[in-house]
């Protein structure tokens, strides 16, 4: 009977705590708050290749001034050093370039991820990272479709690099992201994500030859706050293929288990326990 | 030579101070081939991880931003604990369905166990990036509770715990602490099924955390069934190292066990191969329905899918033919042969998982350096070195010291004496 009572009050505990705990599964907006998430839309029609943006992004985030174009060899991804690059690609309707950084996904994989909540998605929109609570397992360069996040390997006090559509330096001070402001061909926008859509949506529909017709992030990986658009299909400017479904929903279904398991499995093994406790018994008095 | 392990074991007398002190020394010969091996080796370990704290994870290893987790995480920490899986479902055996003929061996498997989760754990601050933060999500202000290695890291946790737990009556046998033991011991079963309910868990989670990597691991390795492949290939990856340990330990410590025990081993083989077997062909079964629901014929005829033909019928078939041919035959020799080829073919599963299958269409593909190589080897021969410490000093492999088995007939004749 003791050890009865022991084991139940320990399930009992455990299932209080994963039930506390299993509540807040994804890191999507609180529910509730009529807040619309920001995000920019970036044209890859107007862009004219100038990388201004990514001096700027260097400037404001204190990171490497950018090679110059001379020194470019080939495509480029976003490092350590760059959080965004501009690359140069060769398509059926010519020479377009395109703009590479974070996506800030609606539901990012990389909070789901992060098991101290230093990839945080903010009420905004914006996904950020806060070193003061980051452990550096790098779990959330694993898990991010785009591999969006960055790991600076050869220091002892990494940190991890990605665009945070400079949120607290800028944004919420009221100032537009760095790309954003310093954009002399109007290739960025930013705003609300409802109306940077429905702005995308005017642009395919009034320019049909211009553009191709499909908004990249309004529905990959379940909706980014970054939206793109593009003269040709997104392949061509090396956009991965990801899946519409949102990351952190591929894991809900095993952590959704974790509560049943740990009420059910204890039960039936305390079951198992008892009705094979008479066996043992007898084969110790044999043993012994 | 028991003797003295006997006085050790029985201390009453002894200041405990002078007892510990007296068995910190080490024990035995100086020059064995282990010993010419492991410590050149660890001494270098050693100084590759300080240069690590100093210059980063990059000075020593091959990692890149395209592959965040190599060797420490696919090898050491997810590979180490589907070994380590023995404890969970001997424990099973052993306290949940009672099965009297293992217990001999728990001990020593559970001490495996928690060895290995101390040292995998162990190795994952190694990789660890910002290690002093690694109390965030313990101590509370920043639990990231949708995250699997949220779950994973708890676990591994409390599993230790529960370990120690399960493994504790040793400890307290070899300082001869009676009353201790006894409470102790009364603690087993709830450790035991505490411990088993965490290790399905964690054992799946740790395939789980691969679930949002979808497009980075090829598609015959990556499916929504990882968890489920992880679970259920620890048993027989846990057994098989049951059996291969046992019988590297039954050779090297032979001087310990008595002969009663000597003579169990070989049903113990047995049996825990007609396990092997039946676990075995269920992970068979199991790939064979997720490849034909995949219709991930169309990629058997790359150099991927050949690879994957050979870890499937090479490591997975073979294996459960041999064990299945040989309990049927009782032939320990081949059973310790699958075991083996058991244990190659679950290194090759994890790893075609977290290293060589993830980003296979990488234009450079990641190969471990050198350095990695020697800081794995450091962490696997440290724990080898605490066990066999261990294994020297307390009741594990050898018997438990007279004075238990005479309270223990005190408490059954106590129990007879209630029921009559």
């Amino acid at each position: 009977m003791d050890l009865n009572r022991r084991s139940f009050f320990k399930v009992m505990g455990a299932t209080g705590l994963t039930l506390a705990v299993g509540k807040d599964l994804k890191a999507s907006p609180k529910a509730g708050k009529e807040k619309e998430f920001y995000g920019v839309l970036y044209d890859s029609v107007r862009c004219k290749g100038c990388r201004g943006c990514e001096y700027d992004c260097a400037d404001a985030n204190g990171l490497p001034e950018p090679l110059p174009n001379k020194e470019i060899k080939g495509l480029r991804k976003p490092d350590e050093f760059h959080r965004t690059v501009v690359n140069e690609y060769k398509t059926s309707k010519g020479i377009v370039y395109a703009k590479m950084q974070c996506m800030h996904c609606n539901e990012p994989a990389c909070a789901a991820a992060c098991l101290t909540q230093a990839m945080t998605k903010t009420q905004d929109g914006p996904v950020i990272w806060r070193g003061d609570k980051c452990m550096g397992c790098r779990y959330c360069m694993v898990s991010c479709p785009y591999d969006t996040p960055k790991f600076e390997f050869h220091s002892a006090n990494p940190k991890i690099q990605k665009c945070t559509m400079c949120y607290e330096t800028r944004v919420q001070k009221g100032e537009l992201p760095a790309c954003v402001e310093n954009c002399p061909n109007e290739a960025l926008m930013f705003g609300t994500r409802r109306e940077l859509i429905t702005e995308a949506r005017k642009r395919i529909v009034e320019n049909p030859d211009l553009y191709y017709d499909h908004i990249n992030g309004e529905h990959e990986a379940g909706g980014t706050c970054w939206l793109q658009l593009s003269p040709v299909p997104f392949h061509e400017l090396g956009v991965k293929t990801v899946s519409n479904e949102s990351y952190p929903s591929m894991t809900k279904g095993f952590l959704y288990s974790v509560p049943s398991v740990f009420v059910l499995v204890p039960a039936l093994l305390l079951g198992i326990q008892q009705s094979t406790k008479g066996n043992s018994l007898k084969e110790d008095n044999e043993d012994e | 030579m028991n003797n003295r392990a006997y006085i050790a074991a029985d201390n009453d007398g002894q200041p405990i101070l002078k007892f510990l002190l007296r068995e910190l020394k080490p024990k035995g010969k100086a020059l064995t081939p282990f010993n010419i091996i492991s410590v050149p080796i660890i001494l270098l370990g050693v100084v590759l991880i300080v240069y690590r704290f100093i210059y980063g994870i990059g000075s020593i290893t091959n990692l890149s931003q395209d592959m965040p987790w190599g060797l420490w995480i696919g090898f050491d920490v997810v590979t180490g604990v589907a070994f380590a899986g023995g404890a969970y479902v001997l424990t099973f055996m052993v306290y949940i369905l009672n099965m009297k003929k293992y217990h001999s061996i728990v001990r020593v498997t559970v001490l495996n166990g928690f060895l290995a989760y101390l040292f995998y754990a162990g190795a994952l601050l190694l990789d660890l990036g910002r290690p002093w933060n690694v109390i965030n999500p313990i101590i509370g202000n920043n639990f990231g509770v949708s995250s699997v290695l949220f779950l994973v890291a708890w676990h591994f946790l409390l599993y230790m715990v529960a370990q120690l737990i399960e493994f504790s009556p040793a400890i307290a046998e070899w300082l001869g602490a009676r009353r201790a033991r006894k409470i102790l011991s009364g603690m087993t079963l709830a450790a035991v099924i505490f411990g088993i309910t965490l290790s399905m868990l964690h054992q799946s989670g740790l395939g789980a955390l691969y679930l949002m990597a979808k497009e980075k691991i090829h598609p015959l390795w990556y499916s929504e069934f990882i968890p489920i492949m992880f679970f259920v290939s620890s048993i027989f990856a846990g057994l098989s190292m049951v059996i291969f340990e046992g019988s590297v330990s039954h050779r090297i410590f032979a001087d310990q066990i008595s002969d009663k025990h000597q003579k169990a081993q070989a049903g113990i083989i047995h049996g825990l191969a007609k396990v092997c077997t039946g676990a075995l062909f269920a992970y068979f079964f199991l790939q064979v329905l997720v490849f034909l629901h995949g219709k991930n014929w169309v990629y058997i005829n790359t150099p991927m899918g050949y690879w994957f033909l050979v870890e499937m019928l090479g490591f997975v078939l073979v294996p459960m033919l041999l064990f299945f041919y040989s309990y049927r035959k009782g032939n320990i020799f081949l059973i310790r042969l699958a075991s083996i080829v058991t244990m190659v073919g679950v290194v090759l599963n994890r790893l075609n998982v977290t290293v060589i299958g993830f980003r296979w269409d990488a234009a450079v593909h990641y190969v471990p350096s050198w350095m990695e190589i020697v800081v794995t080897l450091t962490v696997l021969f440290t724990e080898i070195w605490i066990f066999r410490w261990v294994i020297n000093r307390m009741p594990v492999l050898r018997e438990s010291p007279k004075w238990v088995n005479e309270t223990k007939t005190n408490q059954v004749s106590v129990v007879d004496h209630r029921r009559a």
